[in-house]
C-alpha cells in the first residue's frame, strides 16, 4: 500500500506538472520561459514538501496519514480546477511580462498540492524503514516506485488522456484516483492497526 | 563487407548530389525553440525549422526578391479582395517576413503589427530575408496569445488579422483553440477579416474547420498545397463583390506576381469536413496528436 501511494503520486505529479503548461498556455503563451517557471515552481515544491514530509515523519508515522496526505493533494488540486481561469485572467492583468506571470501563477496554483506530494515520499520512506542497515535500499526502492509513477504519469498524460479528455476531467480524474487510494489506505489501517 | 556497404553508401551519395549540391547553406543557429537554417538553391532563398527537406518555411526568389514564391501566401494576400484597404494589420508569426513586406509596399497607409515569439526569427528575417524596418511596421517578440491578449485589453482593434504561425511539423496548440478564435475576433474592427494559413490533414482538418465554424459561422475555405481559411464576422460577399474586389487589389498584388482573380475563384464556403467534430478548445487542444501522419 505504502507504494502504491508513493508510485500514485508520483504520477499525480508529473500528470498534474503537464496539465499545468496547458492551464497557463492560453494566458502566458508557450514559450520556453512558461515551461521554466512551471518546472521551477514544482522543483521548488518538491524540495520543500520533502523537507516538510521528512519532518512530519518523526511524530508516530502511521499509514493514515500517509494515506491522508495523497487525500490533501487532491483536495488542494480541486481550486485549481475550478478557479484557474478567473485567477490567470487577473494576473494577465497585473503582471505585464509572461515570465513573471508564469511564476507567480503556478506558485498560486501548484505550488501547494505538489509540496503535498513531495511529503509523501520521505514519510513512506519512514514507514517502510525497520531497520537502519536497510534504510539505503528501502530508500531506494521508494524512489524507482515514485519516479516509475512520475515517469507514466508524464506519458500516459502527454500521449493519451490529453487526446481522450478535456484538462478538467483529467484533473478531476486524477484527483478522484487519490481520494479512492487514500481512503483504501485509511481502510488499510483499520483492519491491520498500527504500520511501523 | 564493411566495406561493400561504404560502396553503397558513396553510390547513394552520389546519386543524391545532384539535389544536394544545389542548396548551399547559408546561415544556420540553434534559437530557443527550434533549429533556423538558411538556404539558397539556384533559385531561391528560404528559411527552414527543421532539418528534413521539403519544410520550407518561407522562400524568396533572389533574383527577384520581390516576387511571392508560395502558392499559400497568394491565398493569404488574396484575402485582400475581401478587403481591399485594410489601415491597421495583424500578422501573428513572422517566418521570412514575406507577408508583411508584401502588405507594408502595396499599403501605403496601412499600420502593421507583427507578433513572433522567437526573437532569432526576426534577426534571422532582418539579416538574410531583407525585413526592412519602417516606421508602419512594428514587431513585437511575444507569443501570439499573448499579443493578442494585450491588444484586446488595450482596446486595439484590426481590419485584418493573419494567421501565420503553424508549419507542418508543430502547431502552438493556443493558437488553434476556440477561446483565442474569440479573442481574435473580437480584436476585429467592423467588417474586419481574419486570414489563417492552416497545415492541417487528416484527423485534425475536421476539428479545425469545426473550431473556425464555431466561432466565424461561414467561411472561405481556400484549399491548394497549404489550407487557407479566411473568415469575415461581418459576412462574407458575394461572388460578383468578390471579382470586384479582386480587380480593385490587382494592381497593387501585381509587383509580387499575385494574382487574386485566380485564387478568389477557389473560395469557397461549402463545408467538406465533419461538421460533427469535437471543438477544439483551451481544454481540450490535442492538435499535433490529432495531426500526427498515419492517423486515420
Amino acid at each position: 500500500m505504502v507504494f502504491s501511494i508513493a508510485g500514485w503520486s508520483g504520477f499525480f505529479v508529473m500528470g498534474v506538472e503537464l496539465l499545468s503548461g496547458r492551464i497557463l498556455a492560453p494566458t502566458f503563451g508557450s514559450g520556453i520561459y512558461v515551461w521554466g517557471g512551471i518546472i521551477t515552481v514544482f522543483m521548488l515544491a518538491l524540495s520543500v514538501g520533502y523537507l516538510a514530509g521528512g519532518r512530519l515523519s518523526l511524530h508516530r508515522p502511521t499509514l493514515r496519514r500517509l494515506a491522508l496526505l495523497l487525500m490533501l493533494a487532491a483536495a488542494a488540486t480541486a481550486p485549481v480546477a475550478l478557479f484557474n481561469e478567473p485567477v490567470l485572467d487577473w494576473l494577465f492583468g497585473v503582471v505585464r511580462d509572461p515570465r513573471y506571470g508564469t511564476l507567480v501563477s503556478a506558485t498560486l496554483l501548484f505550488f501547494i498540492p505538489t509540496a503535498i506530494c513531495g511529503m509523501v515520499s520521505p514519510y513512506a520512506v519512514r514507514l517502510l524503514v525497520s531497520e537502519y542497515r536497510q534504510s539505503g535500499q528501502v530508500a531506494g526502492l521508494l524512489y524507482f516506485v515514485s519516479t516509475l509513477g512520475s515517469a507514466a504519469g508524464t506519458l500516459i498524460t502527454s500521449f493519451y488522456l490529453v487526446l481522450w479528455l478535456d484538462v478538467d476531467q483529467i484533473l478531476w480524474g486524477l484527483a478522484g484516483v487519490s481520494v479512492l487510494l487514500g481512503a483504501g489506505g485509511v481502510a488499510m489501517r483499520e483492519r491491520h492497526g498500527q504500520v511501523a | 563487407m564493411a566495406r561493400w556497404h561504404s560502396a553503397a553508401a558513396l553510390a547513394l551519395v552520389l546519386l543524391a548530389a545532384p539535389a544536394a549540391r544545389a542548396d548551399t547553406v547559408v546561415h544556420t543557429e540553434r534559437s530557443l525553440y527550434r533549429q533556423i537554417l538558411v538556404y539558397d538553391d539556384d533559385e531561391l532563398r528560404c528559411m527552414r525549422f527543421t532539418k528534413q527537406t521539403g519544410g520550407r518555411q518561407s522562400c524568396i526568389d533572389r533574383a527577384h526578391p520581390r516576387r511571392v514564391v508560395f502558392d499559400y501566401v497568394k491565398m493569404m494576400l488574396s484575402a485582400l479582395a475581401v478587403n481591399p484597404a485594410p489601415r491597421s494589420i495583424l500578422i501573428v508569426g513572422l517566418g521570412g517576413g514575406t507577408l508583411v513586406d508584401v502588405l507594408e509596399r502595396a499599403l501605403p497607409d496601412a499600420d502593421i503589427d507583427v507578433a513572433e515569439i522567437d526573437p532569432a526569427v526576426v534577426r534571422v528575417a532582418t539579416q538574410y530575408f531583407g525585413l526592412r524596418t519602417s516606421p508602419r511596421v512594428h514587431v513585437h517578440e511575444e507569443d501570439g496569445r499573448v499579443y493578442v491578449k494585450h491588444a484586446l485589453r488595450e482596446g486595439k482593434r484590426y481590419d485584418l488579422v493573419m494567421l501565420d504561425a503553424f508549419d507542418h511539423e508543430y502547431i502552438p496548440e493556443h493558437l488553434l483553440t476556440q477561446e483565442f478564435l474569440r479573442e481574435v475576433k473580437g480584436l476585429l474592427a467592423p467588417g474586419g477579416l481574419v486570414a489563417a494559413n492552416t497545415f492541417s490533414s487528416s484527423r485534425l482538418y475536421d476539428h479545425e474547420s469545426a473550431t473556425y465554424a464555431s466561432v466565424f459561422g461561414a467561411f472561405y475555405n481556400v484549399k491548394a498545397s497549404n489550407r487557407v481559411i479566411i473568415a469575415r464576422p461581418d459576412g462574407l460577399p458575394d461572388a460578383a463583390a468578390l471579382k470586384g474586389g479582386a480587380a480593385r487589389v490587382q494592381p497593387l498584388l501585381a509587383p509580387f506576381d499575385v494574382d487574386p482573380a485566380r485564387f478568389v475563384e477557389h473560395f469557397d464556403t461549402k463545408p467538406d469536413w465533419r461538421t460533427d467534430a469535437r471543438v477544439l478548445t483551451d481544454k481540450y487542444s490535442p492538435s499535433n496528436l490529432l495531426n500526427a501522419p498515419g492517423r486515420p
